[in-house]
């Protein structure tokens, strides 16, 4: 029982995180592989409000996850739009360079030492008995919570909102949507803003739940997976991505080797590649493919 | 052999000429003067240049090795450290396990290199772009993930101490032998990059690179010159990893981080894509960047406190370079050359007449 509540669990940081991948890919064909930094700078952000809103746990949050849309759209306004036009492959090593420098500059402000954000914000984490002898944490349940709301609301807003549809219209066409008036620059600026939000909900959470340090760039890594696995522009994919990639971990390090860990989510990787590259629920791309 | 100048126009006559290596009689004196200084400057140089240089010998092996990848052949690649693992595990378990000299462990390693090579290189026969760089990125964590393993089943979790090649009977252990073997290397490497990059294959790759379906169809075997220059490139980066094995002493799946595969994407980009001169002045750049910046700021804020550090602000600065460089310069330090070259060959004019000039 406890294993499937360890299950679901890691199904859902991982599909919080890989949301924001498949946003990014969905609307502009670039791959964030700056995701696990930039969910790791929002927790550390979260870390600087803290202290500023100490006592204030709600304000802090709401700061720091405000600070996260912030940095998304300036990522994009800064960086990526120089990049409009150039090869998709340039992009995506702009984010890996963008993840070093974020790993840098984290660890020059705010020392590479495990910190609790939980502390200065006096907040509590305490254990929930489920029905079945398994417990879950306090945030960790959040999290799970959280990332159903997520997933609804993206949902939501990609089906019947205004600018969800443009987003779609954008993903779909760049250049005909940017004939019917759409502003692209927008457009993206917005997918970078809410990919970061969702990462910076992830990240704040597991922060929350278990601290703060470099790893967390390699949660952010390793999510991207569960991405790839289900389709990197698919939302239902991520979901299901993630909860196969979760699984297959989760199951795995129990049985044979904890040191797994790290490589399980990109074995799965690379059995899907080999079968079917654009992932189970994305949309078969010729261009990419031999 | 002309001796006519190349720079001011387009003279060459026949296809002899245009695959010549070194066309002009400034070219074959520069690479000799080049060649004489670095042969002498280990007699001058003090330990800490020797060792520096010897560095930056290694990451040009390993950056030609993926520059004829990615900048010739177009397939990228993100799992450059873990085939330079490949390399060094191959020496450090041959060398535990079997005691083997080193006239073993090197052709061994870059039979493990060109194996590998091929399994880097089946994902790219499916998938490309994008997705091909992912899952080089997939197998750099598997081969990580086994190197690991192995350390941690055998008891050697700090890492395997490889001691130096002998060679007729003397143990390697001076720097200045280290720096020619080393150098040796480098240049061979670039020799047989060259000649690759220039021969049918390199044809074929930049074919491939253009467009696939195109040199399939000028009857290329897109699939087997893929797969070569991936077990070329790989064969290399292995003896790149087997030579830093022996060069360092020991073996530790730590020093084969995802960022080494960045640190040699970074190389090839900084150095500029498509010319193996950019892969060493790439190699030369990242190898140096960290001890320039650890030499600016020990002068800056003071050695000590700069101590603790270090790791930061070096991956912050790197990345930052790296950004620029692809947002500023994507062509890399031989693109910024070629202009400041094209800038004085036309002075005082701005730009080639149309048509006429050398592409």
């Amino acid at each position: 029982m406890q294993l499937a509540v360890n299950i679901v669990v890691l199904t859902a940081i991982y599909a919080l995180i890989a949301c924001g991948y498949v946003l990014i890919y969905r609307v502009s064909r670039v791959l964030n592989l700056a995701h696990g930094e930039l969910l790791m700078l929002s927790a550390y952000l979260l870390l600087w409000t803290a202290s500023l809103f100490a006592g204030h746990a709600i304000a802090a949050i709401a700061a720091a996850l405000g600070l996260s849309l912030v940095v998304g759209a300036m990522v994009y306004l800064f960086l990526l739009r120089k990049l409009t036009g150039e090869m998709a492959l340039a992009a995506v090593l702009t984010t890996v360079a963008l993840g070093v420098l974020l790993r840098g500059v984290t660890v020059l402000l705010w020392s590479a030492q495990q910190q609790y954000p939980a502390v200065p914000l006096g907040l509590s984490n305490w254990a929930i008995a489920l029905p079945g002898g398994a417990r879950i944490s306090l945030w960790a349940g959040l999290l799970v919570v959280t990332t159903l709301a997520v997933y609804a609301s993206l949902f939501a807003f990609l089906r019947l909102g205004r600018w969800g549809m443009r987003m779609r219209a954008a993903g779909q066409n760049p250049l005909l949507a940017a004939q019917r008036g759409i502003n692209l620059h927008a457009i993206y600026a917005l997918a970078w803003s809410l990919s970061t939000l969702t990462g910076a909900l992830a990240g704040v959470l597991i922060a929350l739940d278990s601290g703060l340090g470099q790893t967390m760039a390699i949660i952010g890594l390793k999510a991207f997976p569960a991405a790839l696995v289900g389709g990197l522009d698919s939302l239902a994919g991520a979901l299901l991505g993630s909860a196969i990639v979760a699984s297959a971990e989760v199951i795995l390090i129990h049985h044979v080797d904890p040191l797994l860990s790290e490589v399980i989510p990109f074995l799965v990787l690379i059995v899907v590649l080999m079968l079917r590259p654009w992932g189970l629920l994305g949309t078969r791309e010729e261009l990419d493919r031999v | 052999m002309s001796r006519r100048p190349r720079a001011s126009g387009y003279f060459r006559t026949d296809y002899a000429e245009d695959l010549s290596l070194l066309p002009t009689r400034l070219e074959r004196s520069a690479v000799l003067g080049l060649l004489v200084v670095l042969l002498i400057l280990p007699l001058v140089a003090s330990p800490f240049l020797i060792d520096l240089a010897a560095q930056v010998f290694l990451a040009a092996i390993g950056a030609l090795a993926l520059m004829l990848l990615t900048g010739y052949a177009g397939q990228v690649s993100l799992g450059h450290a873990g085939l330079l693992a490949a390399g060094a595990f191959t020496v450090g378990i041959l060398f535990k396990e079997l005691k083997a000299p080193f006239f073993v462990t090197l052709p061994a390693a870059a039979a493990v290199g060109a194996l590998l090579g091929v399994v880097f290189g089946l994902p790219s026969l499916r998938v490309r772009g994008l997705y091909l760089a992912v899952s080089t990125l997939a197998l750099n964590f598997l081969v990580a993930y086994l190197g690991g393993e192995y350390e941690a089943r055998r008891g050697f979790s700090t890492g395997i101490v490889v001691d130096p090649p002998s060679l007729a009977g003397k143990a390697v252990t001076d720097a200045r032998a280290w720096y020619v073997i080393l150098l040796l290397a480098a240049v061979a490497t670039l020799f047989l990059c060259a000649n690759l990059a220039r021969a049918r294959s390199g044809r074929a790759w930049a074919a491939i690179r253009a467009n696939e379906t195109v040199a399939q169809t000028l009857g290329i075997g897109v699939a087997s010159y893929k797969l070569l220059a991936f077990v070329i490139s790989s064969a290399l980066t292995a003896v790149a990893g087997a030579l830093f094995a022996y060069y360092r002493g020991f073996v530790s799946v730590e020093a084969f981080s995802l960022f080494l595969s960045i640190q040699y994407v970074a190389m090839i980009i900084i150095g500029g894509m498509g010319s193996l001169a950019g892969a060493i002045l790439g190699a030369l750049f990242v190898t140096l960047f960290p001890y320039a910046i650890e030499a600016s700021l020990g002068a800056l804020i003071g050695a000590t406190a700069y101590a603790g550090l270090s790791f930061a602000v070096n991956a912050a600065a790197f990345g930052a370079v790296m950004i620029l460089f692809l947002v500023l310069e994507p062509q890399g330090l031989i693109g910024l050359w070629r202009r400041l070259k094209t800038y004085f060959l036309l002075w005082p004019f701005r730009h080639r007449p149309v048509g006429g000039a050398r592409r």
